[in-house]
Order: C-alpha cells, then sequence, then structure tokens
C-alpha cells in the first residue's frame, strides 16, 4: 500500500513537471500552430544562466549565488527575455506559413541556441549545487517524498491555478483564448496578433524559467541537452491530450508522468532500461487510434 | 455629394475580376449611418463578393472603396474593423468553447474597453437583443438561430460605425427571421450606426429597410425605396426568373 502511494506521489510529481512544459507548448501552439522545440533551449539556457561561463565542469555561481527570489527572478528575466526574442527575431517572420515549416524553424532555432550554449559554456556536463537542502525527504505517516517533489509539485499548482486565472478572468486570456480558436475571427475583433502572441511567448518563459529551476535543484546537473528530453515527452502530452487543448496538454502531462512512473515500478526488471520505447508506444497508438487527442479542440476540427 | 462623404461608407465603380470570371464590374453602393439599407440580388449575383470588398477581404481589381470621404480601398479587414466597418457571416464563427458573453467581451476588449465596461457592453446588447439569458452558454453550444444572433450582437460589441450584416436570416423560420428584422430595424438609431442588409430573399427585407440596392450579375441593376424597387421592370425580371429556378 505505501509502495502504491510512493509511486503515486512521484506520479504526479513528474507529472506535473511535464504538465508545466506541455502547457508552454500548447499555448504558444494556440495562438501561431508552432510546436516550438526551442521550449527545450528555453530551460536550458535559464539553467546554465545560474553559472559564470566557463569550460569548468563545476562552474561558480552567477545568478545562482543571488538568494533565492532574486535568483528565480533573474532566471524569470533572463528565459522571457529570450524567448520574446526568439520571438521576434525567427518566428514572427514566419508567421502565417504551414505548421510544418514552422516546425522545421523551430528546430533550427533550438540547435542554433544549443549550439550558442556549447559556445559560451562548453559542451561538458557540468555540476552545480543548489537547493540541496531541497532533497531531503520529508516524512508524511510513512511515506517519504523528497522535498524536490513536493517543490516541484507545489510550483505546477500554483502555475496551473495562475494559468487558468489567466485565461477566463483578464481580457489578455479572453483574447488569448479568442486568438487559439479562430485566429482571423480574433483579429477582427481588435485582437492584437503581436502582443497575443508575444505574451503567449512570455508566459512559456516564464514557464520554461520555473522548470529550469525545479531541473536543477532535482539533478544538480547541467547539460546542453537537459531541457530536450522534458520537452519530447510534454509533447507527446500534447498529442495526447489533443494538440491545442491547454487542459488537454495539463492532462496529457500527468498521464505521461503516471505511464512513465508505472512503467518503471511494473515492468519486469530486465525491460525497465526500455521504458521509454513503451512510452513512445503508447504515442503511436494514439497517433494510430485517436489522432486527435483525448480533449477535441478547433484546431483538430480545422483539418476535418 | 460631399455631405455624405463624411458620415459613409461607398464602392465607387468597382469591379472585381477573379481570373477571367467578373464577380463585380462596375458597383455604386453607398452606406449612410443611420438607416438599414438593403443590398439584394439572386444568387450568385455578387453580393457577397460586394461585402468582402467592402470589409477588406476583397481587393477591388478597378475602383474605390471610401470611408468617411477616404479611400481605403487597399486596407485589409482589420484595419477596417478598427476603423469601424463591422460585419457578421454567413456562418455565425462564433468562439465555440467560450461562453456567449466572453464572446462579446472579446469584442468590447477589441475596442479598448476594461473588463468591467466590457462586461457592461456585452450584457448590455445581449439584453437589448433579448438574448440576455444565453450569456452563460458556451458559443459551441448554441442552436443555430441563436448562434446567429450572437454573432450580430458579437459584431455590434465592437461598436461599428457600419454594419454589413450578410443574409443574417437564413436558415432561420418565418418567426425567428420576423424576429431579427425588428432587431434590425432598430439597431441604426440605438446603436448610432448604418447597417447594410445583405439578402436574397425580397420578401424579408422590404419591411427593414429604406433604400434598396439591387444587383445582378455583377452590375448595379437599380436602387431607390423598396417600393421603387419592387415595381421596377428589370429587377422584377432578374428576380421572378430566379425565384421560378429557385422554388
Amino acid at each position: 500500500m505505501q509502495n502504491l502511494i510512493q509511486i503515486i506521489v512521484d506520479a504526479v510529481a513528474l507529472g506535473s513537471l511535464y504538465a508545466l512544459v506541455s502547457l508552454s507548448i500548447g499555448l504558444v501552439f494556440g495562438v501561431m500552430r508552432l510546436i516550438n522545440f526551442a521550449q527545450a533551449d528555453y530551460i536550458t539556457i535559464g539553467a546554465y544562466a545560474l553559472v559564470v561561463p566557463t569550460a569548468s565542469v563545476s562552474p561558480a555561481l552567477l545568478l545562482g549565488a543571488l538568494p533565492f527570489a532574486f535568483m528565480a527572478g533573474g532566471v524569470v528575466v533572463v528565459v522571457v527575455v529570450l524567448a520574446l526574442l526568439t520571438e521576434r527575431l525567427a518566428f514572427r517572420p514566419m508567421r502565417g506559413s504551414d505548421p510544418a515549416t514552422l516546425l522545421v524553424s523551430s528546430f533550427a532555432v533550438s540547435y542554433f541556441l544549443q549550439h550558442l550554449v556549447m559556445l559560451i559554456h562548453s559542451g561538458r556536463p557540468k555540476s552545480v549545487g543548489i537547493g540541496n537542502s531541497l532533497s531531503a525527504a520529508v516524512e508524511f505517516w510513512g511515506i517519504r517524498v523528497p522535498g524536490t517533489q513536493l517543490l516541484t509539485m507545489g510550483v505546477a499548482l500554483v502555475m496551473l491555478v495562475a494559468m487558468v486565472f489567466f485565461l477566463k478572468k483578464t481580457p489578455m486570456g479572453i483574447q488569448m483564448r479568442a486568438a487559439a480558436e479562430n485566429f482571423q475571427m480574433a483579429r477582427l475583433m481588435g485582437v492584437k496578433a503581436n502582443r497575443v502572441i508575444a505574451t503567449a511567448f512570455a508566459i512559456s518563459g516564464i514557464m520554461a524559467a520555473a522548470v529550469s529551476l525545479l531541473l536543477v535543484v532535482q539533478t544538480g546537473t547541467l547539460d546542453i541537452r537537459m531541457g530536450l528530453m522534458p520537452v519530447i515527452f510534454a509533447f507527446f502530452a500534447t498529442v495526447i491530450g489533443g494538440m491545442g487543448s491547454l487542459p488537454g496538454a495539463a492532462l496529457g502531462g500527468f498521464i505521461v508522468g503516471f505511464v512513465t512512473v508505472g512503467l518503471q515500478a511494473f515492468l519486469p526488471p530486465d525491460l525497465r532500461a526500455f521504458r521509454d520505447a513503451f512510452v513512445f508506444m503508447l504515442v503511436i497508438g494514439f497517433l494510430l487510434f485517436r489522432p486527435q487527442g483525448l480533449i477535441v479542440t478547433s484546431a483538430a476540427r480545422e483539418r476535418v | 455629394m460631399n455631405q455624405l462623404a463624411e458620415n459613409s461608407l461607398e464602392t465607387r465603380n468597382v469591379h472585381v475580376a477573379f481570373g477571367g470570371i467578373h464577380a463585380l464590374s462596375g458597383v455604386d453602393i453607398t452606406i449612410k449611418t443611420g438607416m438599414v439599407q438593403g443590398l439584394i440580388g439572386p444568387n450568385g449575383a455578387g453580393k457577397t463578393t460586394l461585402v468582402n470588398v467592402l470589409s477588406g477581404f476583397q481587393k477591388p481589381t478597378r475602383g474605390n472603396v471610401v470611408l468617411n470621404g477616404k479611400d481605403v480601398s487597399g486596407d485589409g479587414p482589420q484595419k477596417l474593423a478598427r476603423a469601424g466597418v463591422g460585419r457578421s457571416f454567413q456562418a455565425a464563427r462564433l468562439f465555440q468553447d467560450m461562453s456567449v458573453e466572453q464572446n462579446l467581451m472579446t469584442a468590447a476588449i477589441g475596442t479598448g474597453l476594461n473588463k468591467a465596461d466590457a462586461i457592461i457592453r456585452s450584457r448590455e446588447i445581449l439584453d437589448w437583443m433579448g438574448l440576455g439569458h444565453h450569456g452563460a452558454v458556451l458559443g459551441g453550444a448554441l442552436s443555430y438561430g441563436d448562434e446567429r444572433r450572437i454573432s450580430i450582437a458579437r459584431a455590434l460589441a465592437l461598436h461599428p460605425k457600419f454594419l454589413l450584416l450578410d443574409e443574417p436570416a437564413s436558415g432561420m423560420n418565418a418567426e425567428e427571421s420576423q424576429n431579427l428584422m425588428s432587431i434590425i430595424r432598430a439597431i441604426p438609431a440605438h446603436f448610432n450606426c448604418g447597417v447594410l442588409l445583405i439578402e436574397h430573399n425580397m420578401e424579408v427585407i422590404m419591411g427593414v429597410c429604406e433604400h434598396v440596392y439591387v444587383v445582378d450579375g455583377g452590375r448595379s441593376l437599380a436602387n431607390g425605396t423598396p417600393q421603387e424597387v419592387q415595381d421596377n421592370p428589370d429587377v422584377r425580371r432578374a428576380y421572378l426568373g430566379e425565384e421560378d429556378a429557385a422554388a
């Protein structure tokens, strides 16, 4: 029983991390039909902003040396600026291109940023000690929950609630939902395209900053591809949840988290090494049998 | 003529050709604020093309669109919408996953209102149209007739100077259609704007419009009061042939 609860806690923690990433992908996809794989590099660069650029494997801290609030704020500023720059310089000129072209351009931006990090910080993985105190486990009724997992769940919860509030209650949020559903019509209703899209990128930057901090606290390492796997899994989550649906993206994030942790726990030990292959099979299954995802949106309806 | 230019939306000798096909060949109409005018013509006469030209969706191949005396022929739909040209579409195209009230709020916010004022304007319009009870319903959950009426309400939430309604009563039964027409008749006074009502069914618009333009085969055929237009032999010829075919 305790073992099962432990697994559920692990699953929720991983799921919340994926949900954060899939929401940021879903938000930008909603207003621009762009699947932004550069989201991975927003996460990576947010994490690298914590340290001084050197070739050393245990670099001195830069933003990471600041008190927590300033460190978090600093990372958010760096990633939001980066997200807005990629929007302005790379994606805005491509606006209106078909989704396949946009996808390819996001790969280009992603590789460019990855190699930029390599140029500045070298390509070697680095260790960075931040939030070590958080790795101590907190015990509830015999269940051990690592502090980092609690933090992940807490951050995800706050961000999900903030996002729902933003989308349902604020003027910009209402305009963004309209734009996500029918961009042309929203523009006729006075929605300013540049502002809505830039806001979506800024929010995806805030979420990426949160994810980069959570990843660094969890793993204590920096790697130029550290954002890649979370983004790939989160992309799967958006496919499962229904491309363009934000509730679907969050739901998909949790599903992928649960499936991953469940496979890790219940697969025969010999097969555990191939855990991710089973997750990928799930996604292929969805693409074959329910390509529109769990929650169908106007983005999917358009195609029929 | 110059007096009209102050508060009017006009086409001057507008031509539209798609490849070799002439959808419009020299149409002049003038929409004035403060009244409902009709645009009628048989199916395929070029009515929707003309509305597309007036609202910036279609650039005229030749001729001009003039808004309050200013040439706006090259302006796109967003720019014209901001300048006060609102329109409805034959398909309602509401935001399906948003409530009716938020559909209207999107438009109201788009004109620069803050959230509180946007809510006030949206509710006011819905109540005025007798649709207040639909505020919380999702756009995608409405009946066809309600969807059409809400799309007009949403266009009104932009507070347009000129409102182009493309066959707003199509698919409605006689009673719904009559209801809608009495609402449309009251729009110019209440919202201080001009309305162009596009219809292919002459009966529907006779009681609503002060002035009617008739197009056929992409050309202006006649214009005048509903009675004048109805008595015009050219109009009768163009129309009766079409109506027989449709029946």
